[in-house]
């Protein structure tokens, strides 16, 4: 983790670096790639604002993968219930995702309109699959042994699915849980992108329309720390929360 | 604990063109250790799961009877190679495990007496990841022990351990489960020598009962007797392999 830490410095410097020589060198207008200090400089500048757009954004992220997760679980669970929602379902989850949630963004703020609750379900429905699918793909594979055992001892069915299945299945909810942080924001983004007067995204575009490349930058830069570092809480609470559910 | 019954199998099982076994009957005296001895792939473990009622690979034409015609099913207790301990949950959890997916209550006085019978009652609360794996076996059969019925049917559970942990697995098995109709798939002749009033060598699908030895059991680690029977029993899985 601390290795990682650190090789994930020393690779942001090496590149900032190295844009700032390509800059230098190459004489490219402001306008079309501005230096990293003058990214500082719009960000140092622009705090205020870049802060109360990040909030709007964090919050849609934070809901989105509440709501996702949750309802991911829940399908999951709904799933090992009853055979009969997974053979109406789960084909329909498949299908779902042949068509790329980016596609559905303008129709969802056509339907919910320009506030957060459009891209909060732009992030639930880009988190909701990849949750379902490590969730329940955990929940069918408890090791066969833990199985037999339960079967002899005559288990009901849903006590075998919560004491045995689910925490059998914690990994990989967990990797689910992981990669719904990658993804949320993504989703969030998008939203904003088609329609929103508040949010990174938003920002972005605005920034962009005017040719302050600087504060696209400082934005986008501002967009990427609270990716990760929202992926590296959920890690860094994984790890200290779950321990006993590790494999061995 | 009600009465433990004897079980009588017979029949023969296929797995695909393969006979595992033909003909075959199986007597599970009551009250007493069978043991059920033979190499690996000779369908000793699928006999086994057979009578558990668990899912085989192989297709079973044939019956499972007992002494007083009732079902088997919510009479057995199981104990197999792998302890199969919930990594996430304490000891004291897991021997509690059949009663809590019952849904039934435990009386917790038992629930301790028999986790310190075997010894472990300063680990009531920790994790099996803490414990090594001659203890966690113990967990496992402190499991069984909670469950108190009368068939138990033990696969090959002491053979991950090592030798002194085994022989004394082997002591406390025999002596907690003394009284219950106990099968135990082996590929140990010496482990089902000590243990078993009766012995049955599965090879080239054929069942042999062999001429048993006299209580009293577990044998004695130097017995002349068992270690005589043990290397009889091993020339005859060598000479029909």
């Amino acid at each position: 983790m601390n290795s990682a830490f650190r090789s994930g410095i020393a690779a942001m410097l090496g590149l900032i670096i190295l844009w700032q020589i390509v800059v230098t060198l190459t004489g490219v207008p402001r306008f079309i790639l501005p230096s990293p200090y003058l990214v500082l400089i719009s960000f140092i500048e622009n705090r205020g604002l870049i802060f109360e757009h990040t909030l709007v954004t964090l919050t849609e992220v934070i809901l989105g993968l509440f709501i996702g997760i949750a309802l991911g679980m829940i399908t999951a669970l709904q799933f090992e219930i009853s055979p009969t929602a997974k053979f109406f379902l789960k084909p329909v989850l498949i299908f779902s995702q042949a068509i790329p949630v980016f596609a559905l963004a303008p129709v969802l703020t056509l339907w919910l309109g320009y506030g957060m609750i459009s891209k909060v379900t732009m992030a639930v429905l880009i988190i909701y699959f990849p949750v379902t699918s490590a969730f329940h793909d955990g929940l069918t594979r408890t090791p066969p042994g833990l199985i037999d055992l339960a079967k002899v001892m005559q288990a009901k069915h849903l006590r075998l699915l919560f004491l045995i299945k689910l925490p059998a299945a914690v990994p990989n909810l967990l990797s689910g849980i992981r990669l719904a942080a990658v993804y949320a924001p993504i989703g969030a983004v998008i939203g904003e992108w088609v329609g929103s007067s508040q949010g990174l995204g938003y920002l972005m575009l605005l920034a962009n329309g005017r040719v302050k490349t600087d504060l696209m930058f400082a934005a986008l830069f501002t967009l990427g720390f609270m990716s990760m570092s929202l992926y590296g809480l959920i890690t860094v609470w994984i790890k200290l929360s779950f321990k006993r559910f590790e494999t061995h | 604990m009600t009465r433990s019954p004897e079980i009588l199998l017979k029949g023969c099982a296929h797995l695909g063109e393969k006979t595992l076994f033909k003909n075959l009957e199986l007597q599970v005296k009551a009250g007493e250790w069978t043991a059920l001895l033979g190499p690996s792939g000779s369908g000793k473990s699928t006999l086994l799961r057979l009578i558990a009622g668990l899912a085989t690979a192989a297709e079973f034409d044939g019956q499972i009877q007992t002494d007083d015609q009732q079902r088997l099913i919510g009479r057995i207790g199981y104990m197999a190679q792998q302890d199969l301990l919930l990594e996430w949950a304490k000891i004291s959890d897991n021997v509690t495990l059949g009663s809590r997916l019952r849904g039934e209550i435990w009386p917790s006085e038992r629930r301790d007496k028999i986790i310190k019978a075997v010894g472990l009652s300063d680990k009531a609360d920790k994790l099996p990841s803490e414990l090594s794996g001659g203890q966690r076996q113990r967990v496992a059969l402190a499991r069984t022990l909670l469950e108190d019925k009368p068939v138990i049917l033990l696969d090959e559970p002491f053979s991950a351990l090592d030798a002194r942990t085994r022989a004394d697995m082997q002591d406390l098995a025999a002596s907690q489960l003394a009284g219950r109709t106990v099968l135990l798939v082996t590929h140990d002749p010496g482990e089902a020598v000590r243990l078993c009033r009766n012995i049955y060598l599965l090879q080239n699908e054929k069942l042999v009962k062999q001429t048993p030895l006299a209580p009293p059991f577990p044998k004695p680690l130097d017995d002349s007797k068992a270690l005589a029977l043990q290397a009889k029993l091993l020339m005859q899985i060598r000479a029909g392999a």
